[in-house]
């Protein structure tokens, strides 16, 4: 299982499904009801991966990083604990509890670490605690054999694996989890066989994406985030869109509707007729970030620490559907894995190519 | 002694004629620049002095009847594997002068090519290929400097000012090639051409003729090493400004323009006297090293108020990469890397055929390194040297270029059958002369619509191929080393290019 990319542009693709469910009022949502959405388009996958994020997951342990590791062998956890205890202060470590079944065979094994900044650093310095939490999270998948960073957010547990939504959830004991925020993913891997750490979400900090499609641009926006540190590691795609959306909205300071717009950016002839402003706006975002846009088929949910982010490629290859009643606001690949959570949405309908779907908690949720 | 030189018998072409089909029109007399065919009058026939033909097909071209072929001469030496054909024409010839072999066009050895060595990714059932004729594709590529980060108020608006750029259709540009090098004409086609493409040509360093300043907003003006034609009114009359440091044909030294193609309006525009050679220094004088390069940068900058990108040209040679840094780290807002088989006007032959490296190889190196340094951004790269078709500019682009230059190609649409004869400035076609009979065989309003359906048809080809790769946009392209596969080639050379082994 041990896979650690020898090429280096390694990568696979998917057909898959998505879910997310959002209460804005910042109630806890069960984690079943992912499941049961997602598990309603089982047939999107072909269980070589599924997988969810669930924010809200640790309340007793909410300002803590919360490293989720997955170890490929008992002997990697050694130099992973050595290091964080090394780089970080080490708050609380646990095994992911897990239920052994039929379904999931030779799973490897998880652990999960609170961890929190150096007593060293300033904590009112955001940027470089988040800095120093990204370069341990690439270290780790770099250089460390067999171990994999699979969730590293505040309040954050992400909960992924080799098999079907329902299995995975079986053997995650997702019922014991509940958030504000879930995301729910199955997959449908068609280059290399299905692995533990290719499955989805995909996550760095507080962002996690879920991911159907498959990125063509993939050598352009890898080659892009490297150059600012970010080490594409687990094989598959998706990974790099994390990173492009940290990049672009932590370091480089954009809104999530202006990330949105460089991954799916307006067609150069809508621009054209847009007013100076907005063309101005637009034009300096493509020419800027070029090589952050995504091209190819995709539908992605990213979740972060106030919300959802839906978006589809700029023609819309993928199917993305959105519904909603009062504060609860779903979306899915299919309108059926809606229904399966909201059955009497007040609305629902499917977001239009390229145009970003943003959902935040409201200004009074109490997480 | 010898009584005859052995270069004059053993020549390069044999025209044949097929007497019961020629009509003694005298076409091909009057077609031929170089004297290789005549009509003698007392016998009612048209004859051949083979040894000034230069196999550049003007007079088969224009027979009506077909007559003539031009075959290479059968007439052979020995053979022998080290001692090839050229090796001993082009000895006897310096035998016979003393004198540095000139020629024109670009590298004609037989280097591997790794154009030919590199296959497409296209998309099948995971990702759907997207199609050009009922999808938009976009083409559309900005060169210049490229911020690090977009500095936003509190409103979200972008206080941040871009760099200027030059905003191209279709990611191809005609490349430097000089007013004297190529006859008003040829550049009047290039200039319209580019007009009506949206995109750009360069001046080469033979300055700007006044009657083209009404093409200045697609021109790119060149400032050389010899500053033919420089002035503030020329730096500011175009788009952007390229300093020429080198030239993939002759790396590492000046351009030359033989006196003979020295006329009128060539020395007006260069401002030198007609008739005299125009052999531009090996290096800018006020350019000996890096800091000195920057100098001019900020000088041209400062010329044209910080208005226009300044562009910096340099051969593809081994250091090739870490040159590159330099420059982008000198202030330049574009980079373009003229690989060895870029063509010339005029070249010393040794130079052309062994000095500098494959533009494919080089442009690999170069976005590979301003990558590793992180400058990338802040530079665009302009690959040129030799593309023939717009599968090598796919290919040039996924390997990081965002532009191509391209000159031979656009000499071959005017009517160039490569005969190499630039340097002579009797070209049969009408290019590469100013002698003012020749120069009108190019027609600029023909000769410019022939360009546009070139570029035309490579762009289509473009999207067509960006299409079936599931890309509906060419900075997703843009050092996508991933739909690449090397076929044919040794591991150090999958390495060089940053590609992988088909099949893997």
């Amino acid at each position: 299982m041990g896979i650690k990319s020898s090429t280096p542009y390694g990568k696979d693709f998917g057909g898959c499904g998505l879910a997310g469910i959002i209460d804005r009022s910042g109630k806890s949502v069960a984690g079943n009801m992912i499941v049961s959405s997602l598990t309603s388009m089982k047939d999107r996958g072909n269980g070589l991966g599924s997988g969810y994020a669930v924010y809200g997951a640790y309340p007793e342990f909410k300002d803590n990083f919360g490293v989720h590791v997955m170890y490929n062998d008992a002997g990697a956890r050694e130099p992973v604990e050595q290091l964080l205890k090394t780089k970080l202060k080490l708050v609380h470590a646990e095994p992911v509890p897990v239920k052994k079944i039929h379904a999931i065979a030779d799973p490897p094994e998880f652990w999960r670490y609170f961890v929190d900044p150096p007593d060293s650093m300033d904590k009112t310095d955001e940027d470089a605690i988040d800095d120093l939490i990204v370069n341990i999270v690439m270290d780790i998948n770099e250089r460390i054999d067999n171990a994999y960073v699979v969730s590293s957010g505040k309040n954050l547990g992400v909960f992924k694996g080799v098999g079907h939504p329902d299995a995975i959830a079986e053997f995650f004991k997702m019922q014991d989890y509940s958030g504000y925020l879930l995301l729910g993913h199955t997959r449908f891997p068609t280059n290399t066989p299905g692995w533990w750490g290719g499955a989805h979400p995909f996550t760095i900090l507080d962002w996690s994406i879920v991911h159907n499609g498959e990125i063509s641009s993939y050598g352009t926006n890898k080659r892009y985030v490297e150059m600012f540190g970010y080490k594409c590691t687990l094989l598959t795609d998706t990974e790099v869109v994390a990173y492009l959306l940290d990049l672009l909205i932590r370091k480089k300071g954009l809104s999530l509707a202006a990330a949105a717009s460089v991954l799916a950016p307006p067609f150069w002839k809508d621009i054209e007729d847009m007013d100076p402003h907005k063309k101005d706006y637009y034009t300096a975002l493509r020419v800027s970030y070029a090589n952050a846009s995504l091209n190819g088929p995709f539908a992605i949910l990213m979740g972060f620490d106030n919300g959802i982010l839906g978006l589809n490629d700029r023609i819309k290859l993928r199917p993305l559907i959105v519904g909603k009643k009062g504060d609860i606001v779903a979306i899915a690949s299919e309108e059926s894995a809606i229904r399966e959570v909201i059955p009497e949405p007040d609305d629902v309908w499917a977001p239009k190519a390229g145009e970003p779907i943003i959902v935040t908690l409201k200004e009074d949720a109490k997480q | 002694m010898l009584y005859k030189n052995p270069y004059n018998h053993y020549f390069d072409y044999v025209v044949q004629r097929d007497i019961d089909k020629c009509i003694r029109c005298k076409a091909c007399v009057t077609q031929c620049s170089y004297g290789a065919n005549y009509y003698d009058a007392d016998r009612d026939l048209i004859y051949s002095l083979d040894h000034n033909c230069v196999g550049c097909m003007r007079c088969s071209t224009f027979c009506p009847t077909d007559c003539i072929s031009i075959v290479r001469n059968p007439d052979a030496f020995r053979l022998n594997a080290n001692w090839k054909d050229h090796n001993i024409k082009d000895l006897y010839k310096q035998a016979g002068t003393g004198g540095i072999i000139i020629t024109g066009m670009g590298n004609d050895k037989p280097f591997t090519n790794y154009w030919e060595h590199m296959v497409v990714d296209a998309c099948q059932v995971t990702n759907p290929s997207i199609d050009p004729l009922r999808e938009p594709m976009e083409l559309k590529t900005f060169l210049g400097r490229k911020p690090d980060k977009l500095e936003m108020n509190k409103n979200g608006d972008i206080t941040t000012k871009l760099a200027p750029q030059l905003i191209l259709e279709t990611p191809i540009m005609f490349s430097a090639m000089s007013y004297g090098s190529i006859n008003y004409n040829v550049c009047e086609s290039v200039a319209r051409a580019s007009k009506e493409l949206g995109i750009f040509w360069n001046t080469g360093e033979g300055g700007l003729p006044k009657a083209l300043y009404g093409y200045g907003k697609n021109t790119i003006v060149q400032c050389a090493s010899g500053r033919f034609g420089v002035s503030p009114e020329y730096l500011n009359a175009g788009a952007a400004i390229e300093i020429k440091i080198g030239q993939g044909a002759k790396p590492g030294i000046g351009g030359h323009l033989p006196g003979e193609k020295v006329l009128e309006g060539i020395s007006e525009t260069r401002m030198i006297p007609v008739g005299t050679d125009a052999i531009s220094p090996a290096p800018h004088h006020d350019i000996y090293s890096i800091e000195d390069l920057k100098q001019l940068i900020y000088a041209l900058k400062e010329a044209t108020r910080y208005e226009k990108p300044i562009s910096v040209k340099i051969a593809a040679v081994h250091n090739v990469a870490a040159i590159a840094s330099g420059i982008a780290r000198a202030g330049a807002d574009i980079i373009a890397v003229d690989g060895f088989r870029g063509g010339t006007g005029a070249a010393p032959k040794a130079i052309r055929d062994n000095v500098g490296i494959p533009t494919e190889v080089a442009i690999a190196a170069v976005d590979e390194r301003l990558r590793q340094e992180g400058i990338r951004n802040e530079v665009s790269l302009v690959a040129a040297g030799g593309f023939r078709n717009s599968s090598d500019i796919i290919k040039a682009i996924a390997l990081g270029a965002d532009a191509v230059y391209i000159a031979t190609s656009a000499l071959m649409a005017v009517g160039c059958t490569l005969c190499q004869q630039c340097h002579r400035g009797r070209c049969a076609w009408g290019i590469t002369t100013n002698d003012p009979e020749l120069s009108k065989r190019v027609n600029p309003e023909l000769a410019a619509e022939r360009l546009v359906n070139l570029i035309h048809a490579w762009s289509n080809e473009i999207k067509e191929m960006l299409g079936l790769m599931g890309i509906n946009s060419i900075e997703s392209l843009k050092g996508n080393r991933d739909r690449l596969r090397g076929v044919g080639l040794s591991e150090v050379e999958l390495q060089a290019l940053g590609i992988k082994q088909a099949g893997i």
